[in-house]
């Protein structure tokens, strides 16, 4: 546990964060005798920037799909907005405000980035596939509301020179802006990207890192991102959870963990007996 | 005499003219933006109501009369309407570049004593507190997009729309009224910086006269309607965008569009299909060869019926545009080709409704030019200047060739000096450099006579006006006859394997030049014809090579012959150079403009070699590596001889 557990302070840079808004507790994650995620707690507070780093195996990616509730964890409890969630499929979890980008792009590549970034609006959308398809009505109106929102995304993240570009046909560091765009478009209150910079040249990652500051700074919203680029991690974030074999081995600001010594261990490799 | 002209039924002022275009065209989209995927609109009404709301808020910021307000941002329709609501206020717009560096725009900021500045977004904005505090004259700021602007402090720092608010709420109207009818014909319109390629950038002020007197003449010219269309997208410090997106549609109530972003230019341009368009020769070209390389991987009969019916435009395009007569079969195989090539091509460049075209700034390749107008657009070149409020001379329809800029525009006249320096005096005539008496008095005499820094002559008969070159570069030859480098340099240039000419021949006996290859043009034909080369050095000592530049000289040099005042720039003797001409070893300009006095110094053996009959020149040369190592280079040259042709003698001599 450190200072900032608990949320209720200001940041150097005068952003306000929140009380906590997720907190995981005891959480175990099982694969048949393979355990990925052993005994580990932690809580992302309203308004934050909080990563996840740790070696590759280290069960980063594991921890995000227990939040976006891919994974049901076989010990421990996941408590949002200080309510305790019981099981959850994907969809319910995304209508209550949490969206996420993954780590390998996850797009319609036949499909164009505007039709793309709409399907963000999936959860909001009411009218059955009846109305849709008579496109009369109340299936109209809504669809000009959350293609309103959708351009709002578009023009936030500046690619409006590609609404109608098939995302297939886009280079690699746009089409991790268009899942991004596609995240924001569901209007999320805690938005998770896994690995939001992996294969990124200099200019691309220092264009995403705006973004992802933007987005924090203009709309409020909390993130929790996984990271391997450890310079883009300690610029971006106000706490970092590290991760190693499934355990917690770190919680604190940038600094804390940079000058933690099981970190740097499991960075640099110590030999184990 | 110029000024003895006045204002048509007392629409002297823009504000005045805004005013006039609510009252006949009130309802009539003015301005349009594309934004969130929708083009917005606003009707002359709105975009009234806007602009007061905009001055009302100036007025409480404590803006004076005479003050400068600058502007910078990309072109969007709220950053016009601050041009007028600067001027309702009684005030003087000064619209920067925006990708201008903080330094230039400190300079700018800090020469006009401006005290507030309209800024698009946190960029420039940022750009500004970079310089603050060398700048104690700027008191506040107002910016357009908010996004990032949150944490600043707002003491100030004002939105554009909140600003626009609390005008509405609290704006002083009988103020403003008050300093609305003060306002003159020769008040000044907005304040213009030169891009200044010598020296600082000089302020031009542009009076009411200036801007409308040249609106209302060039508009005519074009026959220009309240119903046509532009694109809005070149700077908005640049004097041609006040011109088209103020000036002239203020006159005519014609319509401006905003693209959304400058990436989206292009796709924006297929929406709107302007009326009336204008663009600098670099977009021509590069949109002729985006056509091109697509025609490359298109399908062979695609490609075949891309071809022939093009070869059939050059062939009668142009003399249909101009109006003259052509067979009956030519007609309607051109009609057949508009069906099939020429309409949908059009189309995708966003060209289709295109009635007046505009290109300026620098010479245009007549291959460009003619690809143009044999689509049947009417394309046309006009030569200008920010202190003539840009119209000097242009084409009128009909008369339009790729090797003059036309004829003097209505209200100019011209008068060419004994040295070739071309002279105008027009009603658009700038009123002075601001702060810089010296200049002014430099450029324009006691009779209005101004100064272009351009050689150029009136063509007999025609009665259009040729550009030559910069009247600084213009020599004599040994014979007396006149030398214009950048002419023949030009046409050189034309051919996609030159990168680079540089002809010499002041006071001597004949010319020569200098050729650089085009590596990405020369390289890919060498991959094409399996000729093996290993390095710049190698592949322009090619015999192919040089015997293709020596046929690209002598087509030139046919081309000179048949201009009787320049025949004698014809080029005798060239070489193609063993290295690329170089901003980093200081033969170029960092914009690339050749700097002649240097490459003279630093080949002046080659050169000797030029003149005095030797076949090859060995040499060795010094050499920059982009991470400031030096080394050398060490060739021999093949000095060619061209082929000039007789020289047509002018009946008069």
């Amino acid at each position: 546990m450190n200072a900032l557990t608990g949320g209720n302070y200001t940041t150097a840079d005068g952003r306000k964060i929140g009380n906590t808004m997720m907190e995981m507790k005891n959480i175990t994650l099982r694969f048949g005798g393979v355990v990925a995620i052993k005994d580990i707690s932690f809580d992302i507070n309203e308004g934050e920037i909080r990563a996840i780093i740790g070696p590759n195996g280290a069960g980063k990616s594991s921890m995000l799909n227990v939040i976006s509730g891919f994974y049901n964890p076989q010990e421990g409890e996941v408590w949002f907005h200080g309510k305790k969630r019981p099981q959850m499929r994907p969809y319910q979890v995304a209508r209550q405000g949490i969206a996420r980008t993954f780590q390998n792009i996850a797009l319609f590549e036949g499909m164009s980035v505007l039709d793309n970034v709409m399907t963000g609006r999936l959860t909001h959308m009411k009218s059955g596939m009846l109305s849709q398809m008579i496109w009369k009505g109340k299936a109209e109106k809504e669809e000009t509301e959350n293609r309103e929102v959708v351009e709002k995304v578009i023009d936030f993240l500046e690619i409006q020179a590609i609404r109608k570009t098939p995302v297939g046909r886009l280079p690699y560091g746009l089409k991790k802006r268009v899942e991004l765009a596609r995240a924001l478009a569901a209007e999320p209150k805690l938005l998770l990207l896994d690995e939001p910079m992996a294969g990124m040249n200099v200019e691309e990652k220092e264009d995403m890192s705006r973004f992802i500051l933007d987005v924090n700074d203009e709309f409020g919203t909390t993130i929790a991102l996984i990271e391997h680029d450890m310079g883009v991690v300690m610029d971006l974030s106000d706490r970092v959870v590290v991760m190693d074999y499934g355990k917690k081995i770190g919680d604190g600001t940038p600094d804390e963990v940079r000058n933690n010594q099981e970190v740097i261990d499991a960075y640099l490799g110590v030999a184990h007996d | 005499m110029v000024h003895a002209t006045s204002a048509s039924a007392g629409l002297d002022t823009l504000p005045r003219l805004l005013a006039r275009n609510v009252d006949k065209f009130g309802d009539k989209p003015a301005y349009r933006e594309k934004e969130f995927g929708i083009w917005q609109s606003w009707t002359w009404s709105e975009v009234a109501e806007e602009i007061e709301a905009l001055a009302l808020g100036l007025l409480t910021l404590g803006v004076n009369e005479g003050d400068h307000i600058a502007i910078i941002g990309r072109n969007r329709p709220y950053l016009y309407w601050s041009f007028v609501a600067a001027e309702m206020v009684g005030a003087v717009p000064v619209p920067l570049y925006q990708d201008s560096v903080a330094e230039e725009i400190a300079y700018v900021l800090d020469h006009c004593d401006a005290r507030f500045v309209i800024a698009q977004d946190q960029e420039q904005i940022d750009k500004v507190f970079e310089v603050h505090d060398r700048l104690p004259g700027i008191e506040h700021m107002v910016y357009l997009d908010p996004r990032g602007m949150r944490k600043y402090d707002h003491t100030a720092l004002t939105k554009y729309q909140v600003l626009q608010e609390k005008g509405r709420a609290d704006g002083d109207r009988a103020e403003l009224n008050r300093r609305l009818d003060k306002q003159t014909y020769d008040d000044t319109c907005v304040m213009l910086y030169t891009s200044g390629t010598t020296g600082k950038p000089k302020g031009v002020v542009l009076s009411n006269r200036n801007i409308i007197e040249t609106s209302k003449a060039s508009s005519a010219f074009d026959d220009l309607r309240f119903d046509d269309e532009i694109l809005a997208y070149l700077p908005m410090a640049w004097v041609g965008d006040f011109i088209f997106s103020i000036g002239q549609a203020f006159w005519t109530g014609f319509c401006v569009n905003c693209p959304e972003s400058p990436a989206t230019m292009h796709s924006d341009l297929r929406e709107i299909g302007p009326t009336y368009y204008f663009a600098p020769p670099r977009v021509f070209e590069t949109q002729l060869t985006d056509v091109m390389i697509r025609m490359e991987d298109a399908g062979r009969f695609k490609k075949w019926l891309f071809h022939h019916f093009m070869a059939h435009a050059k062939k009668v395009g142009p003399d249909l545009l101009d109006g003259k007569d052509v067979g009956l079969g030519d007609k309607l195989k051109y009609q057949l080709g508009e069906l099939m090539v020429y309409g949908p091509l059009k189309n995708t460049l966003g060209f289709t409704r295109v009635r007046v075209g505009y290109t300026a700034g620098e010479a245009i390749g007549p291959e460009i030019f003619d690809f143009y107008r044999s689509l049947g657009i009417n394309l046309k070149q006009l030569y200008g200047q920010t202190e003539a409020s840009v119209f000097i001379t242009q084409q009128p329809d009909g008369e339009v060739r790729s090797d003059t800029v036309g004829v003097p525009s209505p209200g100019v006249e011209l008068k060419i000096a004994d040295n070739g320096e071309v002279f105008y005096r027009s009603p658009g005539v700038f009123v002075r450099y601001f702060k810089n008496d010296e200049s002014t008095a430099s450029t324009k005499d006691a009779e209005g006579w101004v100064a272009t820094g351009d050689a150029g002559f009136v063509e007999e008969g025609s009665g259009h006006l040729r550009i030559i070159d910069r009247a600084k570069d213009v020599g004599k030859m040994a014979d007396g006859s006149l030398f214009a480098p950048k002419y023949v340099e030009n046409k050189l240039k034309f051919f996609p394997n030159v990168l680079e000419a540089v002809v010499f021949g002041s006071s001597k006996e004949y010319c020569t030049a200098f050729l650089n290859i085009d590596l990405t043009a020369v390289g890919n034909w060498a991959e094409r014809n399996n000729i093996a080369y290993s390095s710049y050095q190698e592949l322009a000592g090619h015999p192919e090579v040089l015997a293709t530049m020596q046929s690209h000289v002598e087509e030139v040099n046919a081309s000179v012959a048949e201009d009787p005042m320049l025949s004698g720039c014809q080029v005798h003797r060239f070489v193609v150079l063993h290295k690329q001409l170089d901003a980093d070893d200081g033969e170029l300009t960092r914009t690339l403009k050749v700097r002649r006095r240097i490459i003279e110094e630093k080949f002046a053996d080659i050169i000797a070699a030029l003149y005095d009959g030797s076949p090859e020149i060995s040499t060795e040369t010094e050499v920059t590596y982009e991470d400031g190592r030096k080394g050398s280079i060490k060739a021999t040259l093949e000095v060619r001889d061209a082929r000039v042709f007789e020289i047509r003698k002018v009946a008069a001599e």
